[in-house]
């Protein structure tokens, strides 16, 4: 898709990101059914075939597709626990949603002339924002005003508090931001290079060091996407832990 | 593929089909995904926290429950193997005390009846050496009445072949004197 022969080396990296219809043509409604749907669907199918079909036999003595999902929902249970406390767990199932939808995404988009929904911004603003307003909403029913305590050291030296709460107020605003584009831009910038050292690997004379390079930033790629649904499920446990405990 | 795009050619991608600029920042296509994400999710949602999720907890609890289970199982047959390894050893024990007086019973038993035939032997022996020393006596007394016999008689033959006579006491008194010697 990046590469057209006709003129010489020109590539594009960033056609892969493109939303087509798959279905005929036309313009993209918002319900139209897309590669980018596709894709999202095949990730939903995966997350069935390994949670449901996966644990179907509820064996005690679990068959290898049934560890994989227990050994997922073991540890994303056990950071909720540990990150968020003993009355976090109740949101276990969102957090758990949102890890898989982006582990699965990730690890889907790294197959061939696949499409990766995670890589675009819209996408990872919903989660990132989404998880922003849910967990201030959560935290301002939870604990009325006292939520506003977060912004405010108790324990910094009187005449700082003021600096700081400014500083942190700040920072939580930002913090949806930083959430959603430190996912999109790190599966973004990694299927682009991957495109680009493809482009190169068209010149005979640099196509070993291309397609070793291809090889490398996969392999890269394979760690950046699981880190990268981890992060951004630990910080979703760091922000609610905020909400349901916003005291210092 | 270009054909194919030329007609969906937008503000995001050119007559060629290649992308204009990013095509993450493309508002066209933001309603789209940001549609089917909510889609995707509340699906996910639901398929997790309806079916997957209960099921998986289920299943951890189970095996847990499972595990307990069989380690105080475990816990009470080693106890049980235990107390029959105390058993065992009392009875051996017991055995080995009972044994070994059966043993000292049998051996004092062994020990009277010895006593009791060696006694016995004893006095046989004592009452044999006794008898044989009167034997001995005997003989001892007969020889010496014997030899003061001879005595006598070959002092008075030899006194008659000298020439004398000598009456009977004389020679006896003569001759005890000589055998005390």
């Amino acid at each position: 898709m990046a590469e057209e022969k006709e003129g010489g080396l020109v590539f594009h990296p960033l056609d892969q990101f493109i939303v087509k219809p798959l279905f005929g043509d036309g313009p993209v409604q918002f319900y139209t059914v897309t590669n980018l749907t596709l894709w999202m669907a095949i990730a939903l199918l995966a997350i069935v075939g390994v949670f449901v079909l996966g644990s179907r036999g509820r064996a005690v003595i679990p068959t290898r597709m049934q560890s994989i999902g227990e050994l997922i929902y073991g540890f994303i249970y056990k950071m909720v626990e540990d990150v968020t406390g003993k009355d976090g767990v109740k949101y276990f199932p969102y957090i758990m949603t949102l890890f898989l939808f982006i582990l699965f995404s990730n690890y889907l988009a790294l197959i061939p002339m696949s499409y990766s929904p995670t890589s675009m911004i819209a996408v990872t603003a919903v989660l990132g924002f989404g998880v922003f307003m849910c967990v201030t909403a959560l935290g301002f029913i939870l604990n009325g005003p006292k939520f506003l305590g977060l912004f405010w050291m108790s324990d910094a030296p009187a005449i700082l508090r003021p600096i700081i709460a400014v500083i942190e107020v700040i920072s939580y605003f930002v913090r949806p931001v930083s959430h959603s584009i430190r996912l999109a831009g790190n599966i973004m910038a990694g299927h682009a290079v991957l495109k680009v050292f493809a482009g190169f690997a068209a010149l005979t004379l640099v196509s070993p060091v291309a397609i070793f390079g291809i090889i490398a930033i996969y392999g890269l790629e394979v760690l950046v996407c699981g880190i990268q649904a981890y992060v951004f499920t630990i910080l979703t446990c760091v922000y609610l832990k905020d909400a349901l405990h916003p005291a210092h | 593929m270009a054909t194919e795009t030329t007609d969906v050619a937008g503000t995001c991608v050119d007559v060629g089909g290649s992308a204009l600029g990013m095509p993450q920042l493309c508002a066209d296509w933001m309603s789209n995904q940001i549609f089917w994400l909510v889609v995707t999710l509340v699906a996910i949602y639901f398929v997790m926290a309806r079916i997957a999720l209960p099921r998986i907890g289920a299943v951890l609890a189970e095996r847990s429950g499972t595990i307990t289970n069989d380690v105080a199982a475990a816990e009470e047959l080693k106890n049980k193997a235990a107390e029959a390894e105390a058993a065992y050893e009392k009875a051996l024990v017991d055995a080995r005390a009972e044994a070994g007086k059966i043993v000292a019973e049998a051996k004092a038993e062994i020990q009277a009846e010895l006593d009791v035939e060696l006694q016995k032997a004893d006095a046989e022996i004592a009452a044999k050496t006794a008898e044989s020393e009167a034997a001995i006596a005997e003989i001892r007394d007969g020889a010496v009445k014997s030899v003061t016999q001879v005595a006598k008689d070959t002092a008075k033959e030899l006194v008659a072949v000298m020439g004398g006579s000598a009456d009977a006491k004389t020679i006896t008194a003569a001759v005890n004197a000589r055998m005390k010697g």
